[in-house]
């Protein structure tokens, strides 16, 4: 330890603490300042105003036929609109959970055995529409099945060719290796043949 | 205007006189750019709303014609106080062309939306050339931040734009026009391409307010500020709390220093 | 020297890389000289703005397209949507500015105080090197906006290399990568200047080792003789540091915040056009003193060779004072010389502000009545009182002339007046150390500046 004269300012017992004090001000302060800098840095990351102002997409479904689907562009991901037919929908309600009617988060028997259970009334708005974000919850892989000339799988719904997971037709995981149904997203119905999603 | 300029023009005033400008012998001499009050002016300054949307009606019924403004999209229209309908029906007046062409390959046109950009009048420069006589008129995305004056304290854009609108009248009798342009005292050379834009009741305000020349003037003047530099209200307010944060720290820092020093002096 | 620390966590890692106690000698116990005044202040100072242009740069080229479509466009998402983009960019571009304001300073303390005088000889010119690596860095930083004066001020100064006899066209040729400025330029630009402030870097560390070496050197230019004349650098120079950055934010605060664009040029708002030159090309203000020395003489070649003869002058400054005295307190003739330097140097920014044909004009003032002498006269409006113009006839001096004698001090300072004042200028006394006061009376030989320092510790 150097042994300066000069060196090392006095410690007294009341300046001492008043020193302490106003030195732990100065570093504190200083700290909220460079708090408050890094903020707008990490901020700046965020995505930016244009990239937000394209987060939802409007669609004119007139021209799909039941039993078919399309797919758009929404937030750079694949979105799947299928039309479906009363049979692709009694189907799905087969496979319903049955769940507590005061709280439908709630499951209280799941005959068909869905690995994540959920009602087909609970993932649409309207019956004949099912609309799912088209990213295979394993790895993210496209599924196929949009259109009646893809591979749709057992349960006519999608079928992910990546690691063969199969979806049913509210987008359910049946089989296969994804942990959960395809994403719902945000969507209202804008009229009758126009949905605004996000 | 600013501390600093407002300094300068005591000191100027103090000699009788109001410039006192360094210059070079131009054609037409030196030209003086006379400085307004706006309200967006100073360490607090802020937009005026009303200036804003008379400013935006201006822009869409007369300077819209012959200008663009490519790098302003119609959902910042929110910032002048319309809402979020209001601007979606702005932009659903004008027909766009789609960034993707159709499933046949033929590209369409559909209505604005919130997040395009403003349309522009010309689909290209040699468009806008040929209807304006082979002049071409600027992009008013950053007109107001461009025709500001050079250094610390002179004029700003919004003060040029309005002495422009201002500047129109005979010319000189020694001042012989050449063909197809106006007279105008503020432009560099005194001849502009720009017929006169603007003039008493050019536009009809919503709100009743009368639309002498001066209030178009203002407002337009205020509207292309807000186009140029619309974080200026951000930027003052953040400055604000970084300036008081910046005074109480140092002064902290020179109150330890001098603890530390104490003895050494 | 090994410090014993009571973590032992830092104790592990310090046995094996020194760092904690490297990091405790060279800032911490560090012996400084205990009379530094604020001039010391602003290394610290450009330290500072060169960690916070190599931050804000680089969050701001995780947004840029360095591409001449979308240059500009890019700079202009990243002002209105980018979260707090405004913030990063005008940071930046008006950090450009305070680095240059620091380092200027600190440059002219350096010459004041002799601080480029044996046994820093080595430390200055590294520092010369640094300046020369921030003119590069930013000239081509200028450029990425691709705005008029961007593009132009690119087309100009590249220009200049064709001034090299023989090989001069193609190594502009090669410089653009095309016929003139243009993408293939813009590309490599923006490659460069991401690289080169970490160039800087590395040469700011070898800065402050060839500093360490012997310490730093303090306003009476006497070497510290003992512990009697030194303090540790902290907490004695960093307290002192840091109140002086609290002075240097709220300065740089005040532009970025209030006048953002009042040391630019507002001719960069335009998109380039290499159709249409903008009628006065003129670089950053912190060019300005070398522009004028370029535009001063009329032969192009002399022109560049004078304009790279300014910094070059600087790398040889140890050789040309030889003076004994190293700092300008001691030296009074010296002084006054020193500070026409200083009013030369702003001279020179004032002269390259204006346009090249203003050169040839007489000095002329314009004056126009302000609203008192309106008032005073009774007249409705300025315009009926006229304005008056000044021709210089009267005054007689052209600009071109004024800086052609500012070019002239500038080098005469170095290659004429410092070396004959090395041999005929007398000193003041010179006191025996930083503590010991000037011996009052005469008999005791006056100590030379140049005794034995104090080797490192």
């Amino acid at each position: 330890m150097a042994d300066q004269a000069h060196a090392a300012p006095e410690s007294g017992s009341a300046g001492g603490t008043r020193r302490e004090f106003l030195y732990l001000m100065t570093a504190s302060a200083g700290a909220f300042g460079v708090a408050s800098v890094v903020w707008p840095f990490i901020s700046s990351l965020n995505p930016s105003k244009d990239v937000l102002a394209l987060a939802s997409t409007e669609y004119d479904f007139g021209a799909v036929q039941p039993g078919e689907g399309v797919t758009i562009k929404w937030q750079g991901k694949p979105l799947f609109i299928r039309r479906r037919t009363p049979e692709e929908i009694a189907k799905a309600k087969e496979a319903d959970p049955t769940v507590d009617p005061k709280d439908p988060t709630k499951v209280i028997a799941n005959p068909a055995g869905l690995r994540d259970p959920q009602t087909d009334a609970a993932r649409v708005q309207k019956a004949e529409w099912l609309v799912v974000v088209g990213v295979c919850t394993h790895l993210g892989c496209t599924p196929q099945g949009e259109k009646s000339s893809e591979m749709r799988g057992e349960f006519g719904g999608y079928y992910c060719p990546c690691h063969g997971s199969q979806y049913d037709t509210s987008g359910r995981i049946r089989k296969g290796p994804a942990p959960l149904n395809l994403a719902v997203p945000p969507y209202t119905f804008t009229s009758d043949t126009k949905v605004k999603v996000g | 205007m600013s501390i600093g300029s407002t300094v300068l023009k005591l000191a100027t005033a103090a000699f009788g006189v109001a410039a006192v400008a360094f210059i070079m012998a131009e054609p037409g001499g030196h030209i003086d750019i006379p400085q307004q009050k706006w309200s967006f002016d100073g360490f607090f300054g802020s937009y005026d709303r009303t200036d804003l949307r008379h400013g935006f009606q201006v822009y869409s019924e007369v300077c819209s014609g012959c200008h663009s403004m490519n790098l302003e999209s119609y959902r910042n229209l929110e910032d002048i106080g319309f809402s979020p309908d209001e601007v979606a029906a702005i932009a659903a007046k004008v027909q766009v062309q789609n960034e993707d062409p159709n499933d046949q390959g033929e590209m369409f046109e559909r209505p604005g939306k919130a997040s395009d950009h403003f349309k522009a009048p010309f689909p290209n420069e040699q468009a806008a050339r040929a209807a304006n006589n082979g002049a071409l008129p600027p992009d008013m995305s950053l007109l107001a931040k461009s025709r500001a004056g050079k250094g610390f304290g002179a004029y700003n854009g919004a003060d040029y734009i309005y002495a422009l609108m201002h500047g129109y009248g005979e010319p000189p009798a020694d001042l012989k026009l050449n063909a197809g342009m106006n007279y105008n005292k503020y432009f560099k050379g005194h001849q502009i391409g720009m017929p006169q834009p603007l003039q008493d009741n050019s536009v009809t305000f919503a709100d009743g307010t009368p639309a002498t020349l001066d209030e178009e003037a203002k407002s337009i003047a205020t509207f292309l500020t807000w186009v140029s530099e619309s974080n200026l209200e951000q930027r003052k307010h953040t400055g604000l709390k970084a300036m008081l944060f910046l005074v109480a720290f140092t002064l902290l820092a020179y109150a330890a220093k001098r603890k530390v020093w104490k003895h050494v002096h | 020297m090994s410090k014993h620390f009571n973590n032992p966590v830092i104790r592990w890692i310090d046995h094996r890389l020194p760092v904690f106690s490297y990091l405790d000698h060279e800032a911490n116990e560090y012996p400084t000289p205990k009379n530094l005044n604020y001039w010391w202040n602003f290394g610290s100072l450009a330290g500072f703005m060169l960690i916070a242009m190599i931050a804000t740069g680089l969050f701001l080229a995780m947004q840029y397209t360095p591409h001449v479509s979308m240059a500009f466009n890019s700079v202009e998402r990243i002002m209105r949507d980018v979260n707090y983009g405004w913030l990063l960019r005008y940071l930046h571009m008006n950090g450009a500015s305070m680095f240059f304001i620091v380092v200027y300073i600190h440059i002219f303390r350096g010459l004041y105080f002799g601080s480029y005088k044996a046994p820093r000889e080595l430390l200055w010119q590294i520092g010369v090197l640094i300046l020369l690596l921030m003119m590069a860095t930013a000239f081509m930083g200028y450029v990425l906006p691709w705005g008029q004066m961007s593009f132009w001020g690119a087309t100009v100064i590249t220009n200049l290399f064709s001034a090299i006899p023989v090989f001069g066209g193609k190594i502009v040729t090669l410089l653009w990568g095309g016929f003139s400025v243009d993408n293939p330029t813009l590309n490599r630009f923006f490659a460069l200047h991401f690289l080169l402030p970490f160039v800087i870097l590395g040469v700011v560390i070898l800065h402050i080792i060839a500093l360490h070496r012997f310490g730093s050197n303090n306003p009476i230019g006497i070497d510290t003789k003992g512990k009697q004349d030194t303090i540790p650098f902290h907490p004695y120079y960093t307290t002192k540091d840091v109140f002086g950055l609290g002075i240097f934010l709220l300065f740089y605060a005040f532009w970025v915040f209030y006048f953002p664009n009042a040391l630019g040029d507002p001719d960069n708002y335009i998109p380039a056009n290499p159709l249409s030159t903008p009628e006065h090309i003129v670089p950053e203000w912190y060019f300005l003193p070398f522009y004028a020395i370029l535009r001063s003489i009329p032969n192009k070649l002399a022109g560049v060779l004078a304009m790279g003869a300014a910094i070059v002058v600087l790398f040889f400054l140890p050789w040309l004072d030889r003076s004994p005295v190293r700092s300008g307190t001691f030296r009074p003739v010296f002084k006054w010389f020193f500070w026409m330097l200083v009013f030369d140097c702003a001279m020179l920014m004032f002269i390259g502000k204006n346009p090249p044909d203003w050169f040839w004009q007489p000095l002329a003032f314009h004056v126009t009545p302000s609203e008192e002498l309106v008032a005073a006269a009774g007249v409705p409006d300025a315009d009926a009182l006229g304005s008056v113009t000044f021709a210089g006839g009267t005054l007689g001096i052209q600009i071109l002339k004024l800086g052609q004698l500012a070019t002239l001090y500038y080098f005469a300072y170095f290659l004429i007046i410092l070396p004959l004042l090395s041999i005929f200028e007398t000193p003041k006394r010179l006191p025996l150390s930083i503590s010991e006061p000037v011996l009052k009376g005469g008999g005791h030989a006056v100590a030379h500046a140049n005794s034995k320092p104090m080797e490192k510790a």
